[in-house]
């Protein structure tokens, strides 16, 4: 190289290089910050399996419990590994109709995560739709929206969905209903607090003054950017939704014998629990439990990798 | 010749009003005040077509306001905003359009001027794709062009955001403008996050554009060095009202405005050793509360009783000057 | 020259940051000293390792981030491996640091009184009458009207020129030997800047305080300070009094920060630039870190060059070809 004699020739010379960043995309980078956590990681793959087996419940169920037909009262309160009539054996035992435990809880979770995933999805379509009209157009607009939130959230979601459910009566599509009135709210206030937030930001401004459109602005730039707490209140919003169903269907107000879910299979062995046949009640909730808490560290890992990242 | 924007009084207030409690609270005898921050009070100016005008304020003064207004991002309180002679609340669509797109603004911040979740080829093509300015088939080449022109290699288009520097995102912020074709733009505050070297590259950036489109430049700025070099014309503000106005190498030989006079005695500047600084006293008012008569007048030197009773108007004191002091009365 | 120790000498200060991505070698090998009511200016740009190198001074540099090498001697006395207990006792009371943003100084729950009373009484056994009128003086000093009200007032209740004074006053309650302060006016407008210099410069002229001005402004270290140092990735490029630095540098990187001040440069015609960006931490040119963006490079400056005094003895610079065509 032979020197120049002033800064004007180099310019010429220097390329302008990105920062030495690997060539991702913020979902990439996204994934490996979250990989980061064993314990997310395994709670995540432990979703997995759960919702492979609520898939697949039909074809990996050793009986089909709600097949009368195969139901036999004499199969009923086998303990764990016993035999049923069929011959298959009950390797975590049957419930007081003779229901093999194994089967049941499939087919529990099924219900289970069905309901929670539909009501938390239609709850959150509408909330995002809801706190974004009231963040982009303030005012009057805001007030009322925000009013009704609060209102809302200041009942128990118990409450809520006993009247509901009282009123509408039984039934898998009613339960749904009262999820997503109990649900609605919280994914609404969340949204507007982070769309607020980024309202405010100059890429929002420039929008306004690049002549964008309002439905451009809202979708198209706004909308991605408040995703991310989202995307954490979901998670722990399909929990909740989960857990409430099971306990109102263990009060026995929620969904029909027919459909059992793991909170009646719960509520159906709860009278056998002083009689020493703990596994009717112990394993349903125990696979409750397992969702649940998989779900909140999936939650809680996201939670963590989205937040500093907003300050990067 | 008209001006290309013309400001004519406008103003700009922002109220915060009570909400249903403090509407409650006041029922019952509580005297909770709606707050009302005048942002811009009583502008006037006219910006010709390929000037460049510095506008220089401290924090409070409405300059960022003013930009904005200008920019059709804030609607005025009160007043005229014209383009081109034309008011634009009595626009018609097409033309409404338009002024829309010829008016641009960079952004402060690098950060958050850019939305972090699109690549940098749709920052820039999204909105020229939008109006239709270029067909489908053209706009790849196009956002390849605006990316040269702010010199960016226009393979990077297909990164994002983060993956660049400050100086480089501020020069994405500038293709994005650039894209829609403006006649002007507003540059609020566009250097001030970037480090020093990368200022003057950008600074070179802003008057080779000028010189290579025919731009018409706001230039808002805190560094008065920096305004001193780009500028044309400075005009000064104070909590919301222009203060001073005048062609740059007057303003700085012989600045007229008593403020003016401190801002230009407080500036640090590399020529000066062992500065002994003397300050103005007092603190810059807050904007919800400003002094009566003249803002400035707690803390003049040189102030009157006449100065806190009575705003002095902005008045011509030599062709092209204009200076809102009471003491230019006196001759 | 000046007989008595130095308040501060840094001896070739390395500080990295382990990473996953790899070390950061934020601070590599860095030495100046400052004597006893010097200013001195630390001005470089960011990523350039200033505000590391004060943090390191003071002990405040977190994991993954350690000093990997080098010694600090605050007035003779090696501190770099100083136990907690004991840059605690330093710190406040012989050391004070002043940050850009004056609420990492001031806890925004608790009233002024409270925190400059608890600031005293951390070092000196004092009632709290005493300690109450200790911190009205220091305001009263930093410019601070009617102190013994302000006294009573919450950090939010101040506008940021006060903030910024307060939590100057508290660094001078001890009156330290040494004050470290971070940018502390960048954030700031011109007029207020413009008092806090003014303090700032009175209060080390009256009592003999050492201050380190850490900033990227060269205006302002021109009007303040004694002496400079340009930092450039993480080391220093070019050192030495004001009027050598600033008037005939040597190095090409101050000669271009120089050259490039609008002032320096005739109104309307393009600034002199450098062109590029500062390099990343994480990968370095080879040899010296400038060398992609000087006009002045050639293959010898592939190997890193040692500090050399090609014109004066106290002017040092880091460079094989460094700008001595200029007026001696």
């Amino acid at each position: 190289m032979t020197a120049a004699t002033d800064f004007k020739e180099v310019d010429a010379a220097v390329a302008e290089a990105p920062m030495v960043v690997k060539d991702q995309t913020p979902f990439r980078r996204f994934l490996s910050d979250f990989a980061e956590s064993k314990v997310a990681v395994a709670g995540f793959f432990t979703f997995l399996i759960i919702v492979f087996i609520a898939i697949l419940a039909p074809w990996i169920s050793p009986t089909n419990p709600y097949d009368l037909a195969t139901v036999d009262i004499l199969d009923s309160r086998l303990e764990p590994g016993e035999k049923m009539m069929t011959g298959t054996v009950a390797w975590l035992g049957t419930d007081g109709l003779g229901r093999d435990m194994v089967s049941a809880m499939f087919y529990g979770l099924r219900i289970s995560l069905g309901v929670g995933a539909v009501s938390g999805l239609i709850a959150l379509c509408i909330g995002v739709c809801v706190g974004l009209a009231s963040a982009y157009f303030g005012g009057r607009v805001d007030t009322i929206i925000m009013r009704i939130v609060d209102l809302q959230l200041s009942f128990p979601a118990i409450l809520i969905a006993l009247v509901l459910l009282a009123t509408l009566g039984k039934g898998v599509d009613k339960i749904i209903i009262a999820l997503i009135v109990v649900q609605w709210a919280y994914y609404a206030r969340t949204v507007r607090g982070s769309a607020l937030v980024e309202r405010n930001k100059e890429y929002i401004e420039a929008a306004t003054c690049l002549g964008l459109s309002h439905n451009r602005i809202v979708f198209r730039h706004l909308l991605p950017n408040v995703m991310p707490p989202l995307i954490v209140v979901g998670t722990v919003q399909v929990a909740h939704a989960i857990a409430l169903e099971a306990t109102l269907s263990f009060l026995g107000i929620g969904l029909p014998t027919t459909e059992p879910s793991l909170g009646l299979l719960i509520s159906n062995g709860f009278e056998y629990m002083m009689s020493g046949k703990y596994w009717i009640s112990i394993y349903p909730g125990v696979a409750l439990l397992v969702t649940i808490v998989s779900i909140n560290l999936v939650g809680d890992r996201l939670r963590d990798v989205l937040n500093p990242r907003l300050a990067r | 010749m008209t001006a290309l924007i013309e400001l004519e009084g406008v103003s700009k207030r922002f109220t915060r009003k009570l909400d249903i409690a403090e509407k409650i609270v006041n029922v019952f005898g509580g005297h909770i005040r709606e707050q009302t921050v005048h942002a811009v009070d009583n502008v006037s100016l006219a910006i010709d077509e390929g000037e460049v005008v510095g506008l220089v304020g401290e924090s409070g003064c409405g300059k960022s306001t003013l930009g904005r207004v200008i920019a059709g991002i804030h609607p005025a309180s009160e007043g005229t905003v014209k383009f081109k002679g034309r008011d634009i609340t009595a626009m018609s669509s097409g033309e409404s359009k338009e002024w829309a797109l010829q008016v641009q603004m960079i952004f402060q911040d690098p950060m958050s001027s850019l939305n972090p979740r699109l690549r940098v080829r749709d920052i820039v093509g999204e909105a020229p794709a939008f109006h239709g300015l270029v067909t489908s088939e053209e706009l790849g080449a196009y956002v390849d062009e605006m990316m040269l022109r702010v010199g960016l290699d226009p393979s990077f288009g297909r990164r994002f955001p983060h993956q660049f520097s400050g100086g480089q995102r501020q020069r994405i912020g500038i293709a994005r403008a650039l894209a829609v074709r403006p006649a002007f733009l507003v540059c609020d505050e566009a250097i001030a996050a970037l480090d020093v070297s990368i200022q003057a590259q950008v600074i070179n950036l802003f008057m080779r554009l000028r010189k290579e489109l025919g731009l018409t430049y706001l230039f808002i700025s805190h560094d008065l060095g920096v305004v001193e070099h780009l500028s044309e014309r400075v005009v000064i503000m104070y909590l919301g009202r222009v203060v001073e106005v005048a062609g740059t190498e007057e303003l700085f030989a012989k600045p007229n405005h008593p403020y003016t006079v401190a801002l230009l005695g407080e500036v640090p500047r590399i020529d000066r050793r062992g500065q002994a600084f003397m300050p103005i006293k007092g603190e810059i008012p807050s904007p919800l509360n400003p002094p009566s008569g003249c803002h400035f007048h707690p803390r003049c030197p040189h102030a009157m009783e006449r100065c806190r009773v009575e705003q002095p108007a902005l008045r011509e004191i030599a062709p092209g000057r204009y200076s809102a002091c009471h003491l230019n009365d006196q001759s | 020259m000046v007989s008595n120790t130095p308040t501060l000498q840094v001896e070739d200060l390395k500080t990295y940051f382990y990473t996953k991505a790899g070390v950061a070698k934020a601070v590599d090998g860095v030495s100046f000293s400052v004597a006893k009511g010097e200013v001195m200016g630390l001005v470089g740009e960011s990523g350039s390792g200033k505000t590391v190198t004060g943090f390191s001074i003071i002990g405040l540099v977190d994991p993954p981030g350690k000093i990997a090498g080098g010694r600090i001697l605050f007035d003779g006395e090696d501190i770099t491996s100083a136990d907690g207990e004991r840059m605690r006792r330093l710190r406040g009371r012989r050391i004070a640091m002043i940050f850009q943003d004056p609420m990492m100084t001031l806890n925004p729950v608790l009233r002024i009184d409270t925190q400059m009373i608890e600031a005293v009484q951390a070092h000196d056994k004092v009632d709290r009458q005493t300690a109450f009128e200790r911190s009205r003086d220091a305001l009263g000093q930093v410019g601070i009207p009617s102190p013994e009200e302000r006294l009573k007032a919450y950090p939010h209740q101040f506008s940021g020129g006060m903030r910024q004074r307060v939590a100057i006053a508290i660094a001078l309650l001890h009156k330290p030997d040494l004050i470290i302060a971070d940018e502390p006016t960048t954030a700031l407008d011109v007029t207020i800047q413009g008092q806090i210099l003014y303090e700032v410069q009175k209060l080390c002229r009256e009592r003999g305080m050492s201050l380190i001005w850490i900033t990227h402004d060269l205006a302002v270290v021109a009007g303040l300070a004694d002496s400079i140092c340009v930092m450039y990735a993480g080391r220093i490029v070019e050192t030495g009094t004001i009027a050598d630095v600033i008037d005939r540098p040597l190095h090409p990187y101050t000669h271009g920060l120089i050259g490039s001040v609008p002032s320096h440069n005739k109104r309307g015609q393009p600034l002199a630039q450098i062109p590029g960006m500062a390099p990343s931490l994480l990968s370095m040119p080879q040899g010296c870190a400038f060398h992609p963006r000087c006009p002045r490079a050639d293959d010898k400056c592939l190997v890193d060059p040692a500090m050399s005094t090609p014109r004066r003895p106290d002017h040092r610079v880091r460079c094989f070809h460094p700008h001595l065509e200029d007026a001696a």
